[in-house]
């Protein structure tokens, strides 16, 4: 009788909870903010970091600074050990929001996920966010209006790294003849520039060169002597994970000069030289998320944060490292981009719709930089609807045995040169799906 | 023709790097028919261990020494808690078990150790030798003396000593190796302990070479062909299956590879595998199970 009546009991609560229309539930003050995230498995040397920089910031920007306009933030890990069908079915469970806190957006972390999921942002409307990742068409907004490769998409990458060897050499015409290699990871990601430096070697004529090196990577001879009987004068490594620091060395063993390879954002970190050991000196890599804990917001979060015992970081000599540095500027971008939204929506909770205009009119400039003490680590940015990515920059930073050096400025890549070729992808794209692309000025 | 030789020295090298992570699934294959899914997890952990120790100060013989003794209280816990429950059940439920472990052990590297990368510096030069025009890696020049080091003492011990021949004798027969007094349970915990101390040898240089962190446990997928080229049961096979796996994925890659796209290094060795599996099942020096039916 007694099992009976909790029975009674638990399915009228369940059933008076189905009843109760959503809106009863839509006055949450809190933004959710839900994170697929890596702790464990094969990336979870870089995942670890990169998390402590996302939640430390969202931290100060809850308890320092009191939330977004007041909009706490409501922050949830998931674990997907960097699998894109685990990634997917985090979205699947977070896309309407948690007890009544909307979803403005999703973080992928990482490009299979974001390839996986941008029809299904789409059809949710539910801004899909990868920055120095994602699908590089999605650039033009006009086609995939809730998709955002963010700050430094692979065409940008391809540039800025081609553009780096241009003032290495002594300016564009003496690239003339050059070769110069790019070693890839055999993956979406991997071959994502491929485009782009072949548009880049018509354009410049130097001869471009394409190694594939299979997942994971953890031998590479075969690849490095391919590489030495072509003598590159350049080489540009695009690894990741394991492959990245076999790379470096393999390629010492084959006479490559590590000062004469360029690495991109995701094979320029200390987990990618540091066990590559004196082999790494002198190498370099595109940085958009430079490293270094001398940047404004890093006084501040170790004042606030660091300090107080309330970071995520599990070992403090990593505060400032690349990794962490990735997760702060990931999570300012995300909080800059609710302030837009919030300017025309107002100092609430946004929705996904609301998350997209956010994205799509955040502008970071200088002044906006020194204020949020970003100034040095992020680059400006301005997106616009037909442009995802906004900002398409990095600096070059160099190891020295120790740590990164910074040793350029900001530098940008050939937009112009690189846009009929986003435009053509995506129209192919629009073609093939039906979509008729909306008018860039419609929601201004 | 330098490019060939090279290619193929470099492949043969490079090749026992690969027989020294089959050796250890090979031990306790011999002495239990369990395939031992966790062996990645515990040269993660070994090497974790090891590096470990050595970033907290101790001197490269202490941490060898302290992560030896780890490894064999593990395989005493491992026997008792996971392998001695299981006993007499069929190989998949113990093939099961160990899969259970793998992760139970990679997560407790990581939970324990942290999940960061590692430099590992064994003070051997990764600079080239040439001979001739031919350039040879003197790290895999190292790492192929220490896999016929390897399998020469664990032929030694499985010959010459009373343990090994215990060994031998289970691996034969269990059951006539158990009424003549034999104590497997004694046997199982030496085979972990000596698994776990070849996966620490093929764990320190790997992670030499790519740093320590917990992609090692990825190298036991080099590990599979290997096997069923060489052999399950033989220490011999697992060389013979190395040198054959090393050389041919070079060669492929260098000469095959850039026909057809390129990085072809991952499954060309599985392509090998199942044309062996065709004319030799039990691979090169693997026993021909003989069944009464």
């Amino acid at each position: 009788m007694k099992r009976l009546l909790l029975t009674a009991l638990l399915a009228a609560s369940v059933a008076t909870t189905a009843l109760v229309p959503p809106s009863a539930f839509a006055d949450s003050k809190e933004q959710y903010v839900p994170l697929p995230t890596y702790r464990v498995g094969p990336y979870a040397s870089s995942g670890t970091l990169w998390w402590a920089g996302t939640l430390d910031y969202f931290r100060y920007i809850n308890e320092v600074e009191g939330g977004v306009n007041g909009v706490k933030l409501k922050v949830e890990e998931f674990e997907t050990e960097w699998s894109p069908d685990r990634t997917v079915e985090v979205y699947e469970r977070v896309k309407n929001g948690k007890d009544g806190a909307p979803v403005a957006f999703f973080f992928t972390h990482g490009t299979p996920a974001s390839y996986a999921l941008i029809e299904k942002g789409a059809a949710d409307k539910i801004p899909l966010i990868d920055p120095a990742g994602g699908r590089t068409e999605s650039t033009d907004g006009t086609v995939f209006p809730y998709a955002f490769p963010l700050l430094f998409n692979y065409f940008s990458q391809a540039s800025v790294g081609i553009n780096y060897i241009a003032q290495k050499e002594g300016g564009f015409d003496k690239l003339k003849g050059k070769k110069i290699v790019t070693v890839y990871h055999d993956s979406a990601y991997g071959r994502e520039t491929q485009a782009a430096v072949e548009l880049l070697a018509k354009k410049y004529g130097f001869e471009n060169y394409q190694i594939p090196v299979a997942d994971p990577g953890n031998e590479q001879s075969p690849q490095w002597r391919q590489v030495r009987e072509i003598k590159p004068d350049w080489v540009f490594l695009r690894t990741w994970g394991v492959s990245t620091p076999v790379a470096i060395k393999t390629a010492q063993r084959f006479g490559i000069p590590a000062d004469h390879i360029i690495g991109d954002v995701w094979a320029g970190s200390e987990a990618d030289v540091i066990p590559a050991g004196a082999a790494a000196k002198g190498y370099q890599a595109l940085a958009p998320y430079p490293g270094g804990a001398s940047f404004e917001i890093h006084d501040r979060l170790r004042k606030t944060i660091l300090d107080t015992g309330k970071s995520d970081l599990k070992d403090k000599k990593f505060f400032g490292a690349v990794y962490y540095n990735i997760g702060l500027i990931n999570a300012v971008l995300a909080v800059e981009a609710l302030r837009a939204g919030q300017a025309k929506f107002g100092n609430k909770p946004l929705n996904g719709e609301e998350g997209r205009w956010g994205f799509e009119h955040l502008t970071i400039d200088d002044a906006r930089l020194k204020q949020i003490g970003f100034y040095g680590l992020l680059q400006p940015i301005k997106l616009t609807p037909s442009d995802h990515e906004g900002g398409g920059a990095a600096r070059i930073q160099q190891w020295d045995g120790e740590k990164w050096v910074l040793v350029t400025d900001w530098i940008q890549a050939d937009r112009d040169t690189l846009r009929p070729l986003i435009e053509a992808k995506s129209a192919a794209y629009a073609k093939e799906h039906n979509i008729t692309p909306r008018s860039p000025t419609a929601e201004n | 023709m330098n490019l060939f030789l090279e290619t193929l020295i470099g492949g043969l090298l490079a090749g026992t790097m690969y027989s020294l992570v089959a050796i250890g699934f090979v031990l306790i294959y011999k002495a239990s028919g369990v395939f031992n899914f966790a062996q990645g997890s515990i040269l993660l952990f070994a090497a974790l261990t090891f590096v470990t120790l050595l970033e907290k100060g101790l001197p490269f013989v202490a941490a060898l020494a302290v992560t030896i003794a780890i490894l064999i209280l593990g395989a005493i816990v491992i026997e008792r808690t996971v392998l001695r429950p299981l006993a007499n059940r069929s190989p998949m439920t113990l093939f099961m078990a160990t899969l259970g472990l793998s992760y139970v052990v990679e997560g407790a590297a990581q939970g324990i150790m942290g999940a960061q990368v590692h430099a590992l510096d064994l003070g051997i030069e990764d600079v080239p030798i040439f001979l001739g025009d031919v350039l040879i890696s003197q790290f895999d020049l190292v790492a192929a003396t220490t896999a016929v080091a390897l399998a020469l003492i664990l032929a030694l011990l499985f010959n010459n000593t009373r343990i090994g021949i215990s060994l031998r004798a289970v691996a034969d027969d269990t059951r006539a190796a158990l009424s003549v007094g034999i104590n497997l349970n004694r046997i199982w915990q030496i085979v972990w302990a000596v698994a776990g101390i070849v996966g620490l040898v093929a764990g320190m240089l790997w992670g030499a070479r790519q740093g320590i962190q917990f992609s090692l446990s990825l190298v036991v997928l080099k590990a599979l062909p290997v096997l069923i080229i060489g052999g399950f049961t033989s220490i011999g096979g697992a060389i013979a299956g190395g040198l054959i796996v090393g050389a041919a994925e070079n060669l492929a890659e260098t000469y095959v590879g850039p026909y057809i796209g390129g990085g072809i290094t991952p499954w060309f060795p599985y392509f090998l595998a199942i044309a062996f599996l065709y004319i030799r099942p039990a691979g090169l020096f693997g026993e021909r199970a003989l069944e009464r039916v």
